[in-house]
């Protein structure tokens, strides 16, 4: 039974390409520990593949961010807690999780997003006309990265891209973990207030976008109102922008450090599917992201975990955890990866997947095909990665051809 | 073998649908399991057992 924390979270790297080194010595040695967390409160992590799927999959553990005791991965993040505020997706819980996500979980079905895959290839094909047209060297970032997923989900969604540029800003204050409590709520009302607008002007006349449908639909169940769209607008608008972003740009540095994997997916582009879930895995890039209070003791990996106790579920460890990944450290896209619990696992799991598997698929694809003399402009261990973010991933990425 | 599906415990990420579309589909309202072919033959049965490996809620088993 362990009583002392030996741990510090977070905790660093040392390896743009890995996980911190304290990963493996807690997965290897006492798999379910106790860290300390920033603002001195503790918390049990949980360090193995099957251990994390187990505590993601059961109600025991409770989802509600919102929850006083709600373990903090930021410091003085609790104190900007609000209780009563309406919950958004991520922090409910059964009952009221499942019909919440339901209502909208139609619009990701991977039928009606293979319609959206002419639209998409054309998002990447324009992105990288004005990447060839621009400056060499130019910011993979800027030009491919974050404006391909971040089109994408204001198309889906009906957001006007125009306003691409305020809500970019203000999502990365929420993101940051060195942004202070008060100015990341302020940001997260900025933002909602701006989609509770947007969402009134739809109502008028309901469109035919994402937004529009959901007022239509929840009108006719009798289970509409504003705030809750605003929140799920601003919720999918968030995750769909940063997280694929950061994917495309960790994936292609990562393709062009092991050229003999980037030369089976242009050798058969059947494998690209493949090798965008062995970069999913590999990089895990929301490593911290999955907390949970536990509301019911449970044993998890012979360790009683007791009511009242927060528990963080390391992504990044249980998908380098050898149990399920052979040679787990190796980049190798045809392992099959498609196990790994890189978009969580269980209720909570990433309801926008598919069109993320999409987007880095056609990118891939479209990106090696078309700039076959691609590399970085500048020393990859030199490059800006986001250390200090939420979502790991990269602020630039110079690239010459 | 029979396939057999949770549709409460499902959590709509289609990971069977990648997986063979000739066995599982969703529902378009909510994205929920369909399952096509509840006793898959031949070579559809290893792609049954990789549909139940990878399934994101452990909504899918196997009747042996």
């Amino acid at each position: 039974m362990t009583t002392a924390e030996k741990h510090e979270f977070p905790m660093a790297r040392t390896c743009p390409f890995a996980p911190p080194p304290a990963y493996e010595e807690i997965r290897e040695g006492e798999p379910v520990s106790r860290v300390r967390l920033p603002d001195g409160g503790w918390a049990w992590v949980v360090s193995r593949h099957e251990d994390v799927r187990t505590v993601l999959n059961d109600r025991r553990f409770s989802a509600d961010r919102q929850h006083p005791d709600f373990p903090a991965l930021v410091k003085g993040e609790a104190a900007s807690r609000r209780p009563d505020e309406e919950r958004m997706l991520i922090a409910m819980d059964a009952p009221e999780h499942g019909p919440a996500r339901k209502a909208v979980l139609g619009e990701f079905t991977v039928r009606r997003l293979e319609a959206l895959r002419p639209r998409i290839q054309e998002i990447v094909d324009g992105q990288i006309d004005a990447l060839l047209g621009g400056p060499r060297p130019g910011d993979l970032v800027d030009s491919l990265s974050l404006p391909v997923p971040s089109l994408v989900i204001c198309e889906m969604l009906g957001v006007p891209y125009a306003d691409h540029e305020f809500f970019q800003e203000h999502t990365v204050k929420v993101i940051k973990q060195s942004t202070p409590p008060e100015e990341r709520w302020a940001a997260m009302v900025a933002i909602q207030g701006y989609m509770a607008d947007l969402i009134a002007e739809k109502e008028k006349n309901p469109p035919d976008d994402l937004l529009g449908r959901q007022i239509v639909k929840l009108r006719a169940d009798g289970t509409y109102r504003r705030t809750a769209l605003a929140g799920m607008g601003l919720l999918l608008l968030v995750a769909g922008h940063e997280t694929t972003a950061n994917m495309i740009s960790l994936s292609t540095v990562a393709f062009l450090r092991n050229p003999e994997q980037l030369a089976m997916i242009k050798a058969d582009p059947g494998k690209t599917l493949n090798a965008v879930e062995e970069m999913l895995r590999y990089f895990t890039i929301i490593d911290v992201a999955t907390a949970r209070l536990c509301v019911e003791d449970m044993e998890v990996g012979g360790q009683l975990i007791r009511a009242g106790e927060g528990v963080l579920t390391l992504g990044y460890s249980a998908n380098r955890d050898p149990r399920a990944f052979e040679n787990p450290d190796e980049l190798d896209i045809e392992r099959g990866a498609r196990h790994h619990v890189a978009f969580g696992f269980g209720p909570h799991q990433c309801l926008g997947q598919n069109l993320a598997r999409m987007e880095l698929q056609i990118v891939f694809d479209t990106l090696f095909g078309r700039v076959p003399t691609l590399e970085p402009a500048m020393d990859v261990d030199e490059l800006p990665f986001k250390d200090d973010a939420n979502i790991y991933g990269l602020y630039q990425l110079p690239v010459t051809w | 073998m029979k396939i057999i599906a949770d549709t409460d415990r499902c959590v709509g990420a289609g990971q069977c649908v990648l997986t063979e579309p000739a066995l599982f589909d969703q529902s378009e309202d909510d994205a929920t399991i369909i399952v096509l072919n509840e006793t898959p033959e031949g070579e559809l049965i290893e792609k049954a057992r990789e549909a139940v490996h990878v399934c994101p809620s452990q909504a899918l088993s196997l009747e042996e």
